[in-house]
């Protein structure tokens, strides 16, 4: 356990992504076949299967630090974190043993059939036998949540080096459901074994936000242009007679989508299709919102799957007659999905329509109507480009449309959690009406430390009352908020709701009363506010 | 009951009898001075009063012209019938908890305080009162320092493996205190220490205050660029991220603050390593203050004031939150650049 906390410790001590994959390379020859995968699987959102609540592990810490439950919620609101919140509190280990990171594993997988009191002892029993960064590890497990800046590529970068292997090839050996309870290291990633998991996806290829104009991109004609849809980027995938749909996320969601279960016969098979899983109501996309909704539902009943009906538009396609195309160019790939899809006629597979113009210029006009599709911009992938795995410069660029914006007033503030804990950085916005503030909006701020120590330092001067941990300040300074979509809202005093709000930048040339005002706001929902 | 002898306003901590305020954050007649950070020391009073050893700093930070009176620890003076006097906080040097006694009252201002001797700052001496005024910058139990020695320990290995690196390393800290605590108790036999200007002129102002350092070196556009490899290089946090340390490439950079005990802090400050060293107290050093202070009232200032306040209410104790404009330890380390 003490490399694997240490691996963590290191990783957050650097930005360089070649020190990271050399941290990782160093841990992989240094650590067990059974340490090696577990690390793979943290680093891939996989962590044991739950072994106890959160309340119960609250309540072990709380009985050995004696604090007040209040005090110690104070504290964790203060540090953003539970795992890390919980270790803080801690006092040191009394005897710490050095064991592995399966050892550990093992052992709370071992307490999982215990009583609730001989699990909490058991428990507590490990908490004072490891020191800081290992409980903190170990505690993490419990809670879930490895974040550490990494993505999958980068630890399969480094995998790829310890074992010499192409990291795209143990990408795909590492796609899908495999947990280290039901394989080992070897059988995992170094089996060449032909007869892998029928249902197991590609990795998904990436796109970066474009830099710069599109013009740079040179000519128009060497691209294909789509719109970029807001839904659920998926794969389909059909293989003896059997359907899977697998989110980007890596996650298995078949189940969820009983709508595509015909798609089973009637594709063939050996076919993988990459896609967006979108609601589609009478060929009108719906709201992602609604979707999110449905995903939530324990219960999918009729009249939800009638309301919010799912389909496919299809991007891409990655696998035909059994065979890997993701070497051969996109433009080719798209012929074989246009014949495919037309041949399966099917209302809940449609290819995603490319959009042609004349020139960039047009193109550029032409995105302005991104938001009545309600679509979020184009997707530019060069006509020869390859499939290629995880995320990638070069081939395939998001042209995203700019967000609406609109200047308001800041009129609460609040501390953040975690990174922010020591600032203001929450912030209710409000815009004019009959000389009135009336608060739309609450962002969390996209500002630069010094902007927000800047704030934070107008709050603590400027608080006009507190009601807990939120402070009312002097209407004075002025923020341009940004976000993506607006909605008539009777939740709101405002009457309006705004989807992922965010502090753009700081108009520190605008006075208070300059501000936006509810009309304009207003104007924006009749223009492109989402029925 | 007898009125308080000091009062909460809008311009400080003030006590009427006396006609004096502490620390108070806008121009008065007469300030006295807990310490010469620039929250506490602020500029425009007509006469302030001090301890001896924030003479010549806080003439640098609020100018030479200043109407400064200082005295010695435990040294009382009377102003109108209530007796004065400073006592050691062992935050920075010069800081002072400061009493005041007046018929049946004592009161204490304790400003910033840590409970941990750094062998450079006089130590923090418990102050009996009836009234308690303490800060509460670190007033939460998930901060528990490490003892001092265990940090420079690690502080010191990673200047060596930066140093094994081929690079320089640079750490980001207070200019008064924090800068002379880590220049005291660094291994100077790994490499030479240099110091940028704010810093540089903060050792300055100390030494003519008498106050003995470990020789370091200011960093001056003369020195060659080879010199600095494999050193360690001493700077406020605002001159880090700025052209200023571009001769020190390639360099390592480490924060040293209280707030680095907190990850997202940390983080949010760039991926840097972190070390966790305050001249604030921890959330037992601030209880064991108020328990040694063995005064009833409690009034809580600066940081997590109303959760320490709530707490000691619980625990029994007649405690209020009190809102000033203190700053505690700014995770930017602004009041360092001041100088
Ligand atoms: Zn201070
Ligand atoms: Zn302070």
């Amino acid at each position: 356990m003490k490399e694997f906390a240490q691996l963590f410790l290191d990783l957050e001590n650097t930005s360089s992504t070649n020190k990271k994959v050399e941290l990782f390379r160093k841990y992989f020859s240094k650590s067990s076949d059974q340490d090696k995968l577990w690390a793979l699987a943290l680093f891939s959102h996989k962590r044991p299967k739950s072994i106890i609540n959160t309340r119960q592990l609250r309540e072990i810490v709380l009985g050995i630090t004696g604090l007040e439950p209040w005090l110690f919620e104070e504290s964790y609101s203060v540090v953003g974190d539970l795992a890390e919140t919980l270790n803080l509190v801690l006092p040191s280990a009394s005897r710490p043993v050095e064991q592995s990171l399966s050892y550990w594993i093992d052992f709370l997988v071992s307490t999982r059939p215990l009583e609730e009191a001989d699990k909490k002892k058991k428990i507590s029993e490990a908490l004072d036998a490891m020191t800081k960064p290992e409980r903190f590890v170990f505690l993490k497990l419990m809670t879930g949540g490895f974040r550490v800046g990494v993505s999958k590529t980068l630890v399969l970068k480094a995998l790829g080096q310890y074992l010499e292997v192409d990291p795209a090839t143990l990408a795909h050996r590492t796609m899908g459901n495999w947990s280290p309870d039901t394989t080992t290291f070897r059988e995992l990633l170094m089996s060449t074994n032909q007869d892998e998991d029928l249902s197991k996806p590609y990795p998904f290829y990436l796109a970066y936000a474009l830099e710069g104009s599109p013009q740079d991109l040179g000519m128009l004609q060497d691209w294909q242009v789509e719109w970029k849809w807001d839904g659920i980027r998926s794969q389909l995938i059909v293989r003896e007679g059997r359907l899977a749909l697998w989110s980007r996320g890596e996650e298995l969601i078949t189940d969820k989508f009983p709508e595509f279960e015909p798609l089973a016969f009637s594709m063939p098979s050996g076919t993988v299709i990459d896609g967006e899983l979108l609601p589609v109501k009478d060929g009108k996309p719906l709201p992602f919102a609604l979707l999110q909704k449905r995903i939530g539902r324990k219960n999918l009943t009729k009249r939800i799957l009638n309301d919010v009906p799912a389909s496919i538009r299809a991007y891409d396609l990655l696998e035909f007659d059994g065979k890997d195309l993701r070497r051969v160019p996109l433009s080719e790939r798209r012929n074989i999905l246009k014949g495919l899809v037309e041949e399966v006629g099917s209302t809940i597979l449609q290819l995603s329509e490319e959009v042609r113009a004349e020139d960039w210029a047009a193109l550029d006009k032409l995105q302005e109507g991104s938001r009545s599709k309600m679509a979020e911009g184009f997707m530019l992938k060069r006509k020869s480009s390859p499939y290629q795995s995880g995320r990638k410069k070069g081939d395939w660029w998001k042209w995203k449309i700019d967000p609406m914006t609109i200047d308001a007033v800041m009129v609460y503030a609040q501390k953040g959690h975690g990174k922010r804990a020591d600032l203001y950085s929450d912030y209710t916005l409000a815009v004019w009406n009959e000389g009135e503030l009336v608060p739309f909006a609450k962002a969390y701020s996209g500002l630069t430390d010094k902007e927000l120590t800047e704030v934070s330092r107008f709050v603590r001067n400027n608080t006009r009352e507190k009601f807990g941990p939120v402070r009312t300040v002097t209407p004075e300074l002025v923020f341009e908020v940004a976000f993506e979509g607006i909605q008539l809202s009777t939740r709101h005093k405002s009457g309006v709701a705004v989807r992922f709000p965010r502090i753009h930048r700081w108009r520190k040339d605008k006075k208070a009363e300059e501000a936006n005002s509810l009309t304009d706001l207003k104007d924006l929902l009749t223009q492109y506010g989402e029925q | 009951m007898s009125t308080p002898l000091l009062s909460f306003t809008n311009k400080g901590i003030y006590c009427a009898q006396a006609d004096v305020f502490i620390d108070p954050w806008q121009p008065v007649h007469k300030a006295l001075v807990t310490h010469a950070h620039s929250d506490h020391a602020r500029m425009g009073s007509r006469k302030y009063l001090a301890h001896d050893q924030s003479k010549e700093v806080l003439k640098l930070r609020l100018g030479d012209d200043i109407q400064l009176q200082t005295v010695k620890y435990n040294q009382p003076l009377s102003i109108n019938g209530v007796k004065i006097s400073f006592h050691p906080a062992g935050h920075v040097p010069g800081s002072a908890q400061i009493r005041l006694e007046y018929k049946a009252q004592t009161w204490v201002v304790s400003g910033d305080y840590k409970l941990e001797d750094d062998g450079f700052t006089i130590p923090f001496e418990p102050v009996k009162c009836t009234h308690f005024v303490t800060e509460s910058t670190f007033g939460l139990p998930v901060f528990n320092w490490r003892p001092q020695s265990e940090v420079i320990e690690g502080i010191n290995r990673w200047w060596l493996a930066n140093k094994a690196e081929g690079k320089t390393s640079l750490i980001a800290a207070y200019a008064l205190g924090k800068a002379q605590r880590i220049i005291q108790a660094l291994d100077h036999s790994i490499g030479p220490v240099f110091v940028h200007g704010a810093i540089h002129n903060v050792n300055e102002a100390l030494h003519r205050n008498g106050i003995k350092q470990k020789p370091t070196t200011l960093v001056t556009p003369e020195i060659a660029k080879e010199a600095y490899k494999g050193a360690l290089i001493i700077a406020p946090g605002s001159a880090l991220g700025t052209s200023w340390t571009r001769r020190f490439q390639p360099f390592a950079i480490a924060q040293v603050s209280g707030w680095m005990n907190i990850r997202g802090i940390k983080k949010r400050r760039g991926s840097h390593q972190g070390f966790v060293l305050s001249d604030h107290a921890d959330w037992k050093g601030l209880v064991q203050a108020v328990k040694w202070s063995q005064a009833e009232n409690i009034y809580v200032t600066h940081g997590y004031k109303s959760v320490f306040s709530r707490w000691l209410r619980e625990q029994g104790w007649n405690a209020d939150e009190v809102e000033t404009l203190y700053e505690g330890e700014l995770s930017e380390g602004e009041s360092g650049t001041q100088v």
